[in-house]
């Protein structure tokens, strides 16, 4: 069969991009064709200012060097620019004469540089600030002359002004607007930062108007004129006033255009569906973006057509900007103007250069403008993105999500900061000179990029928002912009929301179903889907949706834990941490009898008995003869108590006992992750419970009640939810509330994560202020956990297969072990 | 010498999970994991991840891979090579399948690791040629 047939005209980041994907989709499907205008393969534009500033050099921004257009089979044409279309005989020609038929034609064409209509634009020494080219002739001509004027304080600008000043130039800013950047900045921000790059020694002429550029003899640029007359000396002009999307190939062969070529949400052209474009020449629902995150969820969609899967739908993007001048940190998003109806929330430092201003409407975030610490840039831009209500957060917002302790780095937060050896990632040991390495070795863009090859961030995750900063910074531009739906794996671009919601609204039983429903591209899944649709099934349809053991991790397939080594450890339920001597005895006599070595007290008050073979394990759990402590689980673990009023001489209220109901109304539950509870008798709070999911205070007039707390890898302190009176309403709000988790929670996310995305109002309305859906919550929770067996001790009816638990021993190897 | 080449029978087919494993011993105590794929293949790798030695037979079985249960290192059933960007693998186990019974090869069995790393891995690559 033949293939299909694609040209890409443009060899940039957006279109090399989309190849990338179409890669990954359907490798053999086309014989590919690319050309590119520059002499050079694809490289990274957008770090050609550290390049200028002599922080990198050309070779390490190249992202596909020749070798991978080799490997991929593709035909690359450098140094030729596509002239003609010929849409009728599907032909596109180069300026040399090249020819190459079509099928799918994709246009990433970009853009080009806005150049000033003023007398003198032509001039020697009058540049535009776009590729490489443009980045060598600065970098020649600050070794011979010496005055450099930047035209334009955009965030281009700034960085070609910078650039230039460390290559030892003396640099103007020439900036027709009031203050700098502003498009991205306020008129506070933009001051700070003309303060901080004057301080760095560039000069600004805010306000001015270029009249003209005057040359010498030679025809070369002397001087810029302004409008009132004055001069100032220049040896190099640099136009950095904006760019215009690169419509001319497309507008000659009759492809509709305006503010850039016109897009559908599949990135197929309006005039011709066989011809897409992406990236800055092409402009969907009248925005043609200018920064790479958008370029990168367009390049997805594109090859998700191109590759005949039909699914994907570009729906635009939120932006946000980070300028690449080391040592300034500013970020800004959204509409941080604000306007009619909006609110500021501004801190103002000036002293220690600290600027932050969020603009909020109708209790939701619309705009960020950071100077000066930006640690929380991605923590808003996500917010902004989500749209969700932040009310409920709105005291401590300005002051960022990382005020409260992440652990396992040393409590740094600002990447910037940091030295090379640095560890970033406690959990795997990776430092920061070795996610930089990397990043700039294999030219990595994502955070899941980065967690594949440096394994930083990959386990607890706690490291995220540094890495991402590392990745701001390294590769430059925001690569953490995730799209608004996150698809759940590689299996497939549903999010964990559409999945849940399938399940649903189309009565789904089974994981197949789902998959085939859904259009899953795998065949069976992967090991990061398969136990999250296996949960989502359970908790919709309890009693109807079967169990698959088969798509669980192994520690609730083995009900235990498993260890480094390969063994076991065993952790009996002891409700609300109390136990007996008969209980103590009975684990003592498996000790011996099974030579489990290591015997510890769990924080969850219970024993942790460690380094049980999985052969022994039936053995163990009938020995013990004690319920399974679900220690393994996504589900809910202990509930820690206090002594309480029983002994205590402060209690005020019986919190074992409370925390023993709890426990016995709750156990055998699943969970999108592990669930604990605390009950204390006391506001001394002996049980932590304000560190945990629920946690339960008992105070002399009955209970309060607090939601969402973790005491593991981000400190959390819980939230007041509602104070109760007697121990039935404590199990009915506590059930309510954690059946609403099982239900709306995605796999994988702690309590104070499901309710940082809902926010704590959602959670008020449906707990506090709907009776009915309460008890309806509660009742479900019970239903659920009817007549849900022990898996230690019913293997049978909680699906467990037995057979895991005896090894097989071939003949050859039985007859050579000691009888 | 036609010993070598003997099949030894372990089990049934059907004594293994469809999407899962069972570990079959070995003399030196590293087992064999067998794996059943959703299309019925029978596939066998030493139970050793190439990475920290996770018993690969615990983990979660999709397509032609298992997911280590340690670090979640994918590795693949039909070459032992764990996918990229992660490198190493672990010795694969020849498999026989003949009226619903497996089979294994004896002198596979029974060989020493570093001999089964030499024969079936690239050995640079193969962090098992090192004796456990």
């Amino acid at each position: 069969m033949n293939k299909l047939k694609l040209v890409l005209v443009g060899n940039g980041m957006a279109g090399v991009r989309a190849l990338e994907e179409l890669l990954k989709l359907a490798p053999d499907l086309y014989d590919i064709t690319v050309f590119g205008a520059e002499p050079y393969p694809n490289y990274n534009r957008i770090l050609l200012s550290p390049v200028l500033a002599g922080e990198q050099t050309v070779e390490q921004i190249i992202l596909n060097p020749l070798s991978w257009y080799a490997e991929n089979g593709i035909t690359l044409h450098t140094g030729k620019t596509v002239v003609e279309i010929n849409r009728v005989k599907r032909i596109v020609r180069a300026d040399d004469g090249t020819e190459a038929a079509y099928d799918r034609l994709l246009l990433a064409t970009g853009s080009n540089p806005f150049i000033l209509p003023v007398p003198g634009k032509d001039l020697e020494g009058v540049i535009a600030y776009r590729d490489i080219k443009d980045t060598e002739t600065m970098i020649e001509t600050a070794k011979r002359y010496k005055h450099a004027v930047v035209i334009g304080g955009g965030l281009l600008g700034l960085e070609a002004a910078n650039g230039l000043k460390l290559r030892g130039m003396d640099v103007t800013v020439v900036h027709i607007m009031p203050w700098l950047m502003e498009r991205q900045l306020d008129e506070t921000a933009g001051k700070l930062l003309q303060k901080s790059l004057q301080d760095r020694g560039l000069h600004f002429r805010i306000g001015a108007q270029t009249a003209a550029l005057l040359g010498n003899e030679q025809g070369r640029v002397r001087a810029v004129q302004f409008k009132d007359g004055s001069e100032i000396p220049a040896d190099l002009v640099v136009m950095a006033a904006g760019i215009r999307p690169n419509t001319e190939l497309a507008e000659k062969a009759g492809i509709y255009c305006k503010r850039g070529i016109v897009v559908t949400d599949t990135m197929q052209t309006v005039t011709d569906p066989r011809i897409y474009a992406l990236g800055e020449c092409a402009a969907h629902r009248g925005v043609a973006y200018g920064l790479v995150a958008p370029l990168f969820e367009q390049g997805k969609v594109a090859a998700n057509h191109l590759a005949q899967f039909g699914i994907g739908r570009y729906t635009g993007s939120a932006v946000s900007t980070k300028l690449k001048v080391t040592g300034i940190d500013l970020f800004s998003a959204g509409e941080f103007m604000g306007g009619e109806g909006c609110e500021d929330i501004v801190l103002s430092d000036p002293f220690s250069g600290v600027y932050k201003r969020l603009v909020i409407k109708d209790n939701k975030l619309l705009g960020a403008c950071l100077y000066g610490d930006t640690v929380d840039g991605s923590w808003y831009f996500k917010l902004l993105r989500e749209g969700r209500s932040v009310g409920d957060i709105r005291d401590k917002l300005m002051f960022g999500e990382s005020h409260l302790g992440d652990t396992g780095h040393q409590g740094q937060s600002k990447a910037a900061t940091m030295a090379d050896s640095d560890e970033v990632c406690g959990c795997n040991g990776v430092c920061k000179g070795t996610i930089v390495k990397a990043i700039k070795d294999k030219g990595l863009f994502t955070l899941e990029d980065v967690r594949k090859h440096t394994k930083a961030s990959a386990s607890c995750g706690s490291c995220t928002g540094l890495v991402e900063q590392i990745l701001m910074f390294t590769a430059g531009g925001d690569y953490s912009a995730t799209p608004k739906k996150k698809a759940m794996c590689g299996c497939t671009d549903v999010s964990h929301q559409e999945v849940r919601d399938a399940i649903r609204d189309e009565h789904l039983l089974t994981i197949a179903e789902v998959q085939a429903k859904l259009g899953w591209r795998t065949p069976n899944g992967c090991s990061s889907c398969r136990p999250a649709l296996n949960y989502y099934l359970i908790s919709t349809w309890p009693h109807e949706a079967k169990d698959d053991p088969q798509s669980r991790f192994i520690n609730e397939r083995a009900h235990a834990n498993i260890q480094k080594d390969g063994t076991f450890s065993v952790v009996p339920r002891m409700w609300g941490g109390e136990t007996s001597a008969a209980e103590l005895r009975r684990i003592a006599d498996a000790v011996d009898k099974y030579k489990i070595p290591t015997v510890k007290v769990t924080g969850g008050q219970r024993i942790d008995l460690l380094g049980v073979k999985k052969e022994d394990l039936h053995n163990v759990w009938r020995d013990i003869g004690m319920p399974s402590g679900h220690a393994y689980a996504k589900g809910l673990r202990t509930v820690k108590t206090c002594v309480g009023s029983e002994w205590c001489r402060f209690g005020t209220q019986d919190s074992t006992g409370m925390g023993k109901k709890l426990e016995r109304a709750t156990w055998r539950m699943y969970a999108p992750h592990k669930v604990k509870f605390g009950v204390s008798g006391c506001p001394r709070n002996c049980a932590e419970a304000g560190i945990k999911d629920v946690g339960i205070i008992g105070v002399d007039s009955g209970w309060e009640m607090y939601v969402a707390g973790n005491g593991g890898i981000k400190t959390e302190v819980a939230q007041f939810l509602v104070k109760l009176k007697t121990e039935e309403e404590v199990l009915e709000y506590t059930g309510a509330f954690i059946q609403l988790y099982r239900e709306e929670g995605w796999y994988l996310e702690r309590t104070v994560h499901y309710v940082s995305r809902v926010g704590l109002d959602h959670v008020k309305k449906r707990i506090l202020d709907d009776p009915e859906g309460r008890k309806a919550l509660w009742e479900r929770l019970q239903f659920a956990l009817q007549g849900e067996p022990d898996p230690w001790f019913e293997a049978d009816k909680a699906r467990v297969d037995t057979r895991q638990f005896i090894p097989i021993v071939p003949v050859e190897v039985r007859q050579g072990e000691p009888a | 010498m036609n010993v070598q080449k003997e099949w030894t029978a372990v089990c049934a087919v059907d004594d293994i999970p469809v999407l899962g494993a069972r570990q079959v011993r070995r003399p030196d105590g590293v087992n064999v994991a067998l794996f059943r794929t959703a299309s019925g293949a029978v596939r066998a790798l030493l139970d050793r991840c190439p990475h920290k030695g996770g018993p690969l037979s615990q983990g979660i079985v999709f397509g032609e891979s298992v997911a280590c249960p340690l670090h979640n290192w994918t590795i693949r059933l039909d070459d032992g090579q764990a996918q990229a960007p992660d490198a190493g693998c672990t010795p694969v186990f020849a498999v026989k399948v003949e009226g619903g019974q497996v089979y294994l090869r004896r002198d596979q069995l029974l060989a020493p690791i570093p001999a089964l790393a030499a024969a079936n891995c690239d050995g640079a690559a193969c962090a098992s040629a090192e004796a456990p």
